[in-house]
């Protein structure tokens, strides 16, 4: 809807025309002010709280000193356990990035062949896990270290390995358990974006392309279903890459914290090791701007490339 | 009835269904969804089903999908152990409705205020202010965490309900999803109420808040699972204060002889969500359908 009055005919200068358009907007910015000022205080704010106190060193009880780039020279040229965070972390996104991003679409479209009732329960079953508070702790059972654990004992049954693997001590095999669990949580919603973009394809364009030659699921699949969800992929695309990134409770809550060698460490435990028990918050805030950088990074060259797809 | 009929006539549905499906095609997808569907489904099954099993069963290998004696004494348990606290477990649970359902009703209304003007009407910073929140979409709250623990400390909000509320019912997640489903309500509907004398805030309470209610549960939802399993972190610390997750969460440290208790709380943990989505996953999926970015 425009509200720009077409009927001035005196050309105003841009300042004015901005306060008179300001003015004529004013209920507008009242319905915006309380999410406005709360979205400020804890979402913005914090993002440049978190780049000013990188320059220095603060522990919350004495005030901040400023000492330049010394946190990031530090991050990058002495931290070995930020570098192996740094390495983790990038394991496990470019890992459970792509393939969570992959398996939501796939199950979505699998899934919208079903008729309504099962393709409710359907969704259910893959949803579940994101949204089920501590059950991946079930995980603890599933690869516990000794013969009771699921895993061992299914392993030495069917004589795949003759003693037990300590799947969650052995830094060898942490990853592996953090990405199988990760992947297990990961439909979350960009799986509903996916689901509900697949009913809302206009059905009368798959018969058009009947017509127009398509012989089957996968031609239907790459000229019609994929252009026409393209703002849904584009959504789920973001929301996969943040959560993939930001890996940290599974890691903890599994493999524990600090895990054996570090090797169930990401930036995100890193961060919480230097914010909350270390309590050096400068040094805690580069981590949360470099991993900042990295997250909108990712983001804006994904959205280039999908944008890219299909034009 | 009759107009699903004649729709159904009209596009010949019961043919196009099977257009361009193979049976090969669909033996295998038959064959992935139940592959991968039990993998999804077999721990939250194992969590439900340890929750009712005796302690015997619950070290039997292999392990049984479903308990051969259904007990409830692992809930009994739980319910003694929370007895034996010095806080009364109706407490944590009360401090949970309380952050709860605050949350999500505070979020729907203060994400849809914003999200309507953000929908339906042009105006002076509108564009950089949705422009910021797509952008906060794209980095994890655990980036601000420091800064947002500064604040709160700051205003006065630590050990207050309100330090965990306050930052939740800002989700830009609830905001974007709502100003997208707004994006849909036809622009006439608005104009004429506007003839009719409507001032902006009738328009919004009377006409467009009716309408996106199926938005509404979304949000209601999406805020309710992220309140449910916080345990108030470092912003409470007060016994008094503290969520049911947190209580759980304690009861849950203990060694082996506690995993039927251990269960249990997984269970009650998991249920709750999982049946809000149950009774509102059609209203879900339809907001969703708005969900797409450009």
């Amino acid at each position: 809807m425009e509200t720009v009055d077409k009927t001035i005919h005196v050309p105003l200068t841009w300042s004015q025309r901005l306060i008179r358009d300001v003015k004529k907007s004013k209920h507008y910015y009242v319905l915006m002010a309380p999410f406005a000022i709360l979205f400020f205080t804890f979402t913005v704010l914090p993002v440049l709280m978190s780049l000013g106190i990188s320059f220095t060193y603060f522990n919350l009880l004495e005030p901040p000193q400023f000492i330049g780039l010394d946190n990031y020279l530090k991050l990058f040229l002495e931290d070995d356990v930020f570098i192996i965070a740094l390495k983790n972390t990038l394991i496990l996104a470019v890992v459970t990035g792509p393939v969570s991003y992959l398996l939501a679409f796939v199950f979505a479209w699998l899934i919208n062949e079903l008729g309504p009732k099962l393709r409710a329960f359907m969704t259910l079953i893959f949803y579940a896990p994101s949204i089920s508070g501590n059950a991946f702790l079930m995980w603890l059972i599933i690869f516990s270290g000794d013969m009771h654990g699921y895993a061992n004992a299914f392993l030495i049954k069917y004589g795949i390995i003759n003693s037990p693997i300590l799947w969650l001590k052995d830094p060898k095999y942490m990853m592996l358990v953090i990405i199988i669990v990760q992947l297990w949580l990961s439909l979350g919603v960009s799986f509903l974006a996916f689901i509900a973009g697949l009913q809302s394809v206009d059905k009368t364009l798959y018969e058009a392309g009947a017509i127009d030659g398509i012989r089957n699921r996968w031609q239907e699949l790459w000229y019609i279903t994929l252009p026409s969800m393209k703002p849904q992929l584009m959504f789920g695309a973001v929301m996969q890459i943040t959560t993939s990134l930001a890996i940290a409770q599974v890691s903890m809550q599994l493999v524990g914290f600090p895990s054996v060698q570090y090797a169930g460490h990401t930036i995100v435990t890193h961060l919480i090791d230097y914010g909350t028990v270390r309590f050096d918050l400068g040094y805690a805030s580069a981590i949360a701007t470099f991993l900042f950088i990295v997250m909108i990074s990712t983001n804006l060259l994904v959205r280039q490339i999908l944008r890219k797809v299909g034009e | 009835m009759t107009f699903l009929k004649t729709l159904k006539q009209k596009f010949k549905i019961k043919r196009t269904r099977k257009l361009n499906r193979s049976l090969y095609g669909d033996i295998a997808l038959f064959i992935l969804l139940l592959l991968f569907g039990s993998f999804s489904a077999y721990p939250l099954i194992m969590t439900a089903s340890n929750a009712f099993k005796p302690l015997d069963e619950l070290f039997l290998f292999p392990p049984r999908l479903f308990p051969r004696n259904i007990t409830f004494d692992n809930f009994r348990d739980l319910s003694e152990l929370i007895g034996n606290s010095w806080i009364p477990f109706s407490r944590y649970f009360f401090n949970t409705i309380l952050i709860t359902t605050l949350g999500a009703l505070g979020h729907v209304i203060i994400a849809s205020m914003a999200a309507f003007p953000l929908a339906k009407y042009r105006f002076p910073g509108r564009s950089i202010f949705f422009t910021l929140v797509v952008y906060s979409l794209m980095f994890a709250p655990q980036v601000t965490a420091t800064p947002n623990y500064i604040i709160v400390s700051k205003i006065g909000l630590i050990d207050n309900p309100a330090a965990i509320i306050l930052p939740a019912i800002a989700s830009s997640l609830g905001l974007y999803l709502m100003k997208q489903f707004m994006q849909q309500i036809p622009d006439e509907l608005i104009e004429s109420a506007k003839i009719d004398g409507a001032s902006e805030y009738r328009i919004f309470f009377q006409i467009v808040m009716p309408l996106v209610k199926p938005a509404w549960l979304t949000l209601i939802i999406l805020l309710f699972q992220r309140l449910w399993i916080t345990d108030g972190g470092s912003f409470i610390f007060s016994e008094e204060l503290k969520p049911l997750s947190y209580a759980l969460r304690q009861i849950a440290q203990g060694t082996i002889e506690r995993a039927g208790t251990i269960a249990a709380v997984s269970f009650i943990m998991m249920i709750v969500p999982v049946t809000f989505f149950i009774f509102s996953q059609s209203r879900i999926v339809e907001t969703f359908s708005h969900s797409g970015m450009k």
